[in-house]
């Protein structure tokens, strides 16, 4: 039942053509199709619960092509069920997932494997701890998943994969071991080995938040790159700075639902609800015990 | 006393010929036979199918609450009553793999476990199937972990085998029998045999020393 065998290709969750939308001869970080606004991706009503545990009650998101929405929230608000649920990782218990030009899915029903492969497959995740594969080197970790699942010839994803290891100025450490990388190096490899899948979505959870406070920036940089490049992305983050630079929607989400939502401006200086004003408040200045102040008014 | 020496010196290249040709291909078949089945068992033992750990659980069970040398003869002397009659090689081979597989299922069962849950959840965010995911990654990262206690399984097999002459099985120790038997130097045959092991064992684990090594190679000193 592998899906990397060869003569597996009955499986209707292997979209791999379909879904490397190759530029040839092209940039190699650019996105795999030139960025129109059309609807990339229309989340419905998604619910999720762990035993009595209601994680996520009646998510709704759509993403646009070349759209970066970001989420906020308190820790436990369900963000990272909600980008879990996007790439397949974990099953919601009810509401729609549909992505253009398919894979549609609808959880009411039990999921099909090929299904969830194929959400998984327009999709990937950058981990807040990178996740790298401690026994490859960096290379190696990033043409796993095009040579061993997108059957891409080897020296044609070495070549790309060392093209996108220079773009983010890893070219030199291609032959490391991820325990031989600073923080910073590993998210950034962490996320070539997403963008070498060409994935349609690219998700961040929280990309920056286990690194030492000066590897920061070098990671937002990328990604801040990345989505001036037109890449579609959604993004869990307590970077506001960044939020405000490169978002185009912020969610607030709060004991799993999205309580607000909009422009980043209108979200970081006028949040119109007190819940989203507090937590803002208290990202903004975690030392202020008084959280009756709006943002705006200082 | 000279003649005590004259015959351990002609007995030594015999007895390390019946390990070489008996004590460490048994061994080594048994070992590669066992991991195999190990594998399997520690894969059922964490299925979340509960008949199918179950079964697993039970092997494990049976195999480590009995000891090694009942299971030999049950499967040597026990057998032919109903009708199925082994050699001594195979029915030795059959035990020992057996025995392998329920020690070393517990090792690696362990060994999946502690690789973290998010190498799995990077494997399958970039389109791996679980199988794929247990191969390519989790199961070399396993066994970096487990080469140490398998390694101390495969030392305590090759001392285990000894049991093997019980079933007419020509190795090591079978050979010095038949020389301690022959020449009445109970004592000084039996202390070469020990000898003979104990190099034998010496060699692994400078073996297992150098394959930690390697595997280490990619982890922070
Ligand atoms: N696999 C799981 N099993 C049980 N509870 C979980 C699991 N994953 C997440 N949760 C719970 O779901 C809630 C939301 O978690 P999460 O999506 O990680 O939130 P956030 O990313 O916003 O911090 C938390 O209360 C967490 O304990
Ligand atoms: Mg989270």
């Amino acid at each position: 039942m592998s899906r990397s065998d060869p003569n597996n290709s009955g499986d209707p969750g292997r979209r791999d053509d379909e879904r490397r939308a190759d530029v040839p001869g092209g940039d190699p970080l650019a996105p795999s199709e030139t960025p129109d606004d059309s609807v990339l991706l229309t989340a419905r009503g998604i619910r999720k619960s762990f035993g009595d545990n209601e994680v996520l009650r009646s998510i709704d998101l759509e993403v646009r092509r070349g759209e970066v929405v970001v989420l906020i929230g308190p820790s436990g608000s369900g963000k990272t069920t909600v980008l879990r649920s996007l790439n397949g990782l974990e099953t919601p218990d009810a509401g729609t997932i549909d992505f253009e030009g398919g894979p549609s899915l609808d959880f009411a029903a039990p999921i099909a494997k090929a299904s969830r492969f194929a959400l998984r497959d327009r999709s990937a995740m950058v981990f807040q701890q990178h996740n790298l594969f401690p026994h490859m080197t960096v290379i190696e970790n990033v043409i796993e998943g095009p040579v061993r699942v997108q059957r891409v010839p080897k020296p044609q994803a070495i070549a790309e994969a060392s093209a996108l290891l220079d773009r983010v100025g890893l070219a030199d450490k291609r032959d490391a071991y991820p325990f031989e990388l600073s923080g910073g190096q590993q998210q950034r490899v962490g996320i070539v080995r997403a963008l070498a899948l060409k994935p349609r979505l690219l998700l961040f959870d929280e990309p920056t938040s286990a690194l030492d406070p000066e590897l920061v920036g070098e990671v937002l940089q990328v990604i801040k790159e990345l989505a001036d490049e037109g890449w579609t992305m959604v993004v869990v983050t307590h970077e506001l700075g960044f939020a405000r630079q490169a978002a185009d929607e912020v969610l607030f989400m709060d004991g799993g639902v999205v309580v607000e939502r909009g422009a980043p401006a209108q979200i970081f200086t006028k949040p119109t609800e007190e819940r989203t004003r507090r937590f803002l408040d208290r990202i903004l200045r975690p030392l202020d015990e008084d959280g009756s102040d709006s943002p705006d008014s200082t | 006393m000279a003649d005590g020496w004259q015959l351990f010196l002609e007995s030594f290249w015999p007895i390390v010929v019946g390990g070489l040709t008996g004590t460490i291909p048994l061994a080594l078949a048994s070992f590669a036979i066992g991991l195999v089945l190990a594998l399997a068992v520690a894969l059922m033992r964490l299925s979340k199918n509960r008949v199918v750990s179950g079964i697993a659980r039970f092997y494990i069970s049976v195999i480590r609450g009995t000891p090694l040398l009942v299971q030999l003869f049950v499967i040597f002397y026990g057998m032919p009553s109903i009708g199925i009659v082994l050699d001594p090689w195979p029915s030795a081979i059959i035990a020992f793999s057996l025995n392998v597989g329920g020690y070393a299922a517990e090792v690696i069962r362990a060994a999946i476990l502690s690789v973290p849950k998010g190498q799995w959840e990077a494997g399958y965010t970039i389109g791996m199937s679980p199988g794929t995911a247990l191969r390519r990654i989790i199961l070399p990262q396993a066994a970096r972990v487990s080469v140490p206690p398998l390694s101390n399984t495969f030392i305590s097999l090759v001392k285990d085998t000894s049991l093997a002459s019980l079933i007419l099985v020509t190795e090591l120790f079978r050979v010095a029998e038949n020389i301690a038997a022959f020449s009445g130097q109970f004592m000084l045959i039996y202390l070469e045999a020990a000898l003979i092991y104990w190099l034998f064992c010496l060699v692994l684990s400078s073996g297992q020393s150098m394959l930690e090594k390697r595997l280490d190679r990619y982890v922070a000193q």
